[in-house]
């Protein structure tokens, strides 16, 4: 670790790493309530609470990971330490509190609002607080130090996500504009936004590991995000197909959002192009492996799951089925958790003041989790895929169809369990690093 | 590769992004003022939003899916209206969603169970007006097989 104040980043990875562990544990509820209806009473407990905790803590943990992967990476490419390492820590326990406080109070009924915007409005404030904060902290570090194209697209993504999440406190009583700008915050930031903040960890990361020179990875940084914001921003037209918007958006989003995968290839050739290119050998290759894996399986969550429904005479039949939850859990997983647990694997050594620990073990959970959650989104697309045809194509009832699904309900929830077993390895690899500690920077030179 | 310089491809990125948002903007502004004209046919009343603030403060879409958006716990409910009838008999299909909305949780083995929503008659009401305000919408013919 180069600059002391870098350290504010582990509160971020430990606190990304307990809510990811909230995550997957109401994500096998609800596996477990498709597959047992009777086992929980819906007055104790129902599905959509549960499902509001898993998504929510899908961005809450993936947010806290962004946070700190800023925290920890803009320091060294500003060359200075953070602007206020106080107001990081603040803002940290501000965060993680508003997301226990959300949490507790979905359990006793307290949401109000539309999908993964269920937070109460006084949460929603909190959480425009927390992010306002963070956007001072880091804007005043990067201007006061080196600028990069690295910081200068992390930061953008970042403004982004503040900016576009505004559209969370407009709630028009018209259904069809209310769902309009809801994908303001959800597209614009998934299939926006948040690809500038991945495109830029991601390359970060590869020029820490392979060694490669930073002026490749920025001319490929530009590719890479153009191509993702030229096809992501028009490419909204893909959720503007059948909720009561005009049907130019049928041209629009299917044209659009069949280039969206082009952005996902690119990371992979980019990825790859970088360690061939390459030749420093850095001895974390847990955090090599997480990275490439990173874009691999984005371009086939995103991607390629992605544009099996994206074209508009297709998603007539699709849309609403568990074909979207397939491509909703790879892609999630792919581009945006696999990314975060990159950048914890990388900077948990260099934060403990370690070298490289529990490779072998890192690399497994690498195996398991990505096996487990690719059996689900598997299983999912079997079951979307049924669905559709049962459904749709035949015209049979809703629950009727379900009753068909069991098998493929089974293999998700096995899916889970799996991924989850694979969330317990990464657990001990990175928070047990065991007793023998090696003076920080003593076993592998910061490339530049 | 080679013959672009990371200038050219930051400018392209930049304009790129810039235009294509503002195409974006505008076509959302044109689908904002054609959403307000169907309000003309299709009025919103005090009792529709109303309704509309009890699917939100229940997290109906958490289970449900509306115009195919939320989630896939429980079935589609932007046709539910005409489903049940509702274009010949609103009062019976009323009576219906009262009946439906009471018996909850029905507890039959292997079926995805609904809670107790606890709906007062108004709450019913109002979320029936909703539920008949958002099936007259026009979704482009989607949800194919929906009741008409």
């Amino acid at each position: 670790m180069k600059y002391p104040s870098q350290s504010v980043a582990l509160p971020y990875f430990v606190g990304a790493l307990v809510i990811f562990s909230l995550q997957l544990v109401f994500g096998l509820v609800g596996a477990t309530m498709y597959v047992a209806p009777n086992l929980i009473s819906p007055d104790l407990l129902p599905f959509s609470v549960v499902r509001m905790i898993h998504t929510n803590a899908l961005i809450v943990w993936l947010l806290l990971g962004f946070f700190g992967s800023a925290y920890f990476l803009i320091p060294e490419e500003a060359e200075r330490d953070i602007w206020s390492p106080m107001l990081a820590k603040v803002q940290f326990w501000l965060f993680f509190a508003a997301a226990v406080v959300a949490v507790v109070g979905y359990l006793f009924g307290n949401y109000d609002g539309r999908s993964y915007l269920e937070q109460p409005i006084y949460i929603k404030v909190g959480i425009v607080i927390v992010a306002l904060m963070f956007l001072l902290n880091i804007s005043m570090t990067v201007l006061n130090g080196r600028k990069t194209v690295i910081t200068g697209i992390l930061l953008m993504g970042l403004w982004g996500v503040a900016i576009f999440f505004l559209f969370a406190f407009y709630v028009p009583a018209n259904v069809v504009i209310d769902k309009m700008f809801w994908w303001w915050v959800v597209h614009l930031w998934v299939e926006g936004v948040w690809e500038l903040v991945m495109a830029s960890i991601l390359a970060f990361m590869l020029i820490k590991l392979t060694g490669v020179d930073r002026e490749v990875v920025e001319k490929w940084l530009y590719v890479i995000i153009g191509t993702a914001l030229f096809s992501g921003i028009l490419g909204t037209g893909h959720h503007y197909y059948w909720i009561g918007a005009p049907a130019y958006w049928q041209w629009i989003g299917t044209i659009f959002s069949a280039v969206e995968p082009l952005p996902f290839f690119a990371m992979v050739l980019f990825a790859f192009a970088m360690v061939w290119k390459g030749r420093r050998d850095h001895p974390n290759h847990a955090a090599l492996l997480w990275s490439l894996g990173c874009a691999v399986t984005a371009f086939f969550g995103a991607g390629v799951l992605g544009f099996l429904h994206t074209l508009a005479p297709i998603n007539y039949y699709t849309h609403g089925t568990q074909v979207t939850a397939a491509h909703g859990h790879l892609a999630f997983y792919g581009a945006y958790a696999m990314v975060n647990l990159a950048m914890i694997t990388y900077a948990m050594p260099p934060l403990l003041g370690r070298a490289p620990y529990n490779q072998n073990l890192n690399i497994l959970s690498f195996w398991t989790m990505t096996t487990g959650v690719g059996l689900m989104s598997a299983a999912l697309t079997f079951a979307g895929v049924l669905q559709t045809h049962l459904e749709r194509v035949m015209g049979q009832d809703y629950m009727d169809v379900q009753q068909q699904l069991g098998l493929f309900y089974w293999i998700r929830l096995g899916g889970g369990v799996l991924a989850a077993l694979g969330l317990v390895m990464f657990l001990v690899a990175v928070l047990v690093p065991g007793r023998r500690a090696i003076p920080a920077g003593a076993a592998f030179a910061p490339a530049e | 590769m080679e013959r672009l310089t990371t200038a050219a491809a930051r400018n392209i990125f930049y304009g790129g992004s810039f235009f294509f948002f503002v195409v974006f903007a505008l076509l959302v502004a044109n689908s904002y003022m054609q959403a307000r004209v169907m309000e003309q046919t299709n009025p919103i009343s005090a009792e529709a939003e109303r309704g509309k603030r009890i699917w939100e403060k229940k997290a109906c879409f958490d289970c449900h899916t509306l115009f195919g958006e939320g989630a896939r716990f429980a079935p589609e409910l932007g046709r539910v209206w005409f489903k049940y009838g509702g274009d010949r008999d609103p009062a019976a299909t009323e009576d219906t969603f009262k009946a439906w909305f009471a018996a909850q949780p029905t507890g039959t083995e292997g079926r995805h169970q609904m809670p107790q929503l606890h709906l007062s008659d108004a709450d019913v009401h109002d979320m029936a007006v909703f539920l008949r305000w958002v099936a007259h919408v026009d979704t482009q013919n989607w949800p194919p097989h929906a009741p008409k």
